[in-house]
């Protein structure tokens, strides 16, 4: 992966992004959501958000989007990841840490497993 | 939460919650005046002078899912002890800024903690708010922008693991650009003013 200089080599990474989008427009996308209101921010979610994006870097995961949510009334969970699939129901993980998290992109997110343990119960 | 950089997180996930489109979040470390100052600035929904006035209670809160929101107080009180304050200025329709300030040499006063963090947090988790980060140095300065980056990318995310790598970097290097040279100042000042003790000048 060239390292990025300018603003011209973001326009050339987006052309190569959107050739590989369209060579596997059938596989689908995951999503991953972290949730960080003030119960998520105080729990530790800015460093599991962290942990997420450097495996995304260090695994070169393209497509897959990130996205963030405010409390869900599940305080005492937090930090909480839910992961979607395609289009599979979304699988919502508890007391997610950043190891807790790299388990998660590794187990889930590129071997297609879904970590048990880490579940937040009643799913 | 005992770092700077996860209040201005939790401050900023209010103006994106307040419905925000632009944000412009600012840290200024001042040696000679011995203070550091951080900011918020927004262009949301605001607030009206009562609810302004109100939102350092730990009481209030716009949320539904608890009633009870702590993010602001707690900052508040950990300013107060530091011979700092917290000021909110609003009003409906024109967006929130809230401002605060700390003694910077104040032996309670929390570290500044991982700004880089926070920074990608923020503009990977909300890729629609148009994103403004100085930070000031006496008087060096750092600012990122994520307008131009986003204009080059189009529909590709940030998350696209290169532009992620770029967008780390970046920060990593302006925000400890800026650390070096307050250490740097920081050394002088303190071999200075030894100097200056031992000749009894």
């Amino acid at each position: 992966m060239p390292a990025i200089k300018s603003l011209e080599d973001l326009r050339r990474v987006r052309e190569e992004a959107l050739q590989k989008r369209k060579a596997r427009e059938t596989s689908g996308r995951i999503q991953i959501i972290v949730g960080m209101g003030t119960c998520g921010i105080a729990a530790g979610a800015r460093e599991t958000m962290r942990a997420i994006l450097d495996v995304i870097e260090s695994e070169d995961l393209s497509d897959i989007i990130v996205k963030q949510t405010g409390c869900i009334g599940l305080c005492e969970w937090e930090p909480i990841v839910e992961v979607i699939v395609d289009n599979q129901p979304k699988v919502t993980y508890g007391k997610v840490d950043a190891n807790a998290a790299r388990r998660i992109m590794k187990e889930h997110v590129i071997g297609g497993q879904v970590v048990q343990e880490l579940l937040v119960p009643g799913q | 939460m005992r770092e700077l950089a996860l209040h201005l997180l939790d401050i900023a996930e209010n103006s994106v919650a307040a419905g925000a489109r632009n944000v412009t979040i600012t840290i200024e470390e001042d040696t000679r005046g011995d203070r550091i100052r951080l900011a918020v600035e927004d262009d949301g929904k605001g607030m009206d002078a009562e609810m302004a006035e109100r939102v350092t209670d730990p009481f209030v809160t716009s949320r539904t899912t608890r009633r009870v929101g702590l993010g602001i107080p707690l900052l508040k009180a950990a300013a107060e002890a530091c011979n700092g304050s917290l000021q909110i200025v609003s009003a409906p329709g024109r967006g929130t800024r809230v401002e605060v300030d700390f003694q910077r040499s104040h032996v309670d006063r929390m570290p500044l903690g991982d700004v880089v963090s926070t920074m990608l947090t923020l503009l990977v988790g909300f890729p629609d708010v148009h994103w403004t980060f100085h930070y000031k140095g006496d008087e060096k300065q750092f600012t990122f922008d994520d307008a131009p980056i986003k204009d080059a990318l189009g529909e590709v995310p940030l998350t696209e693991p290169s532009v992620l790598a770029f967008v780390r970097e970046t920060l990593e290097t302006g925000i400890s650009e800026i650390q070096e040279a307050l250490t740097e100042r920081e050394l002088t000042t303190r071999v200075c003013q030894n100097y200056v003790l031992k000749e009894g000048r």
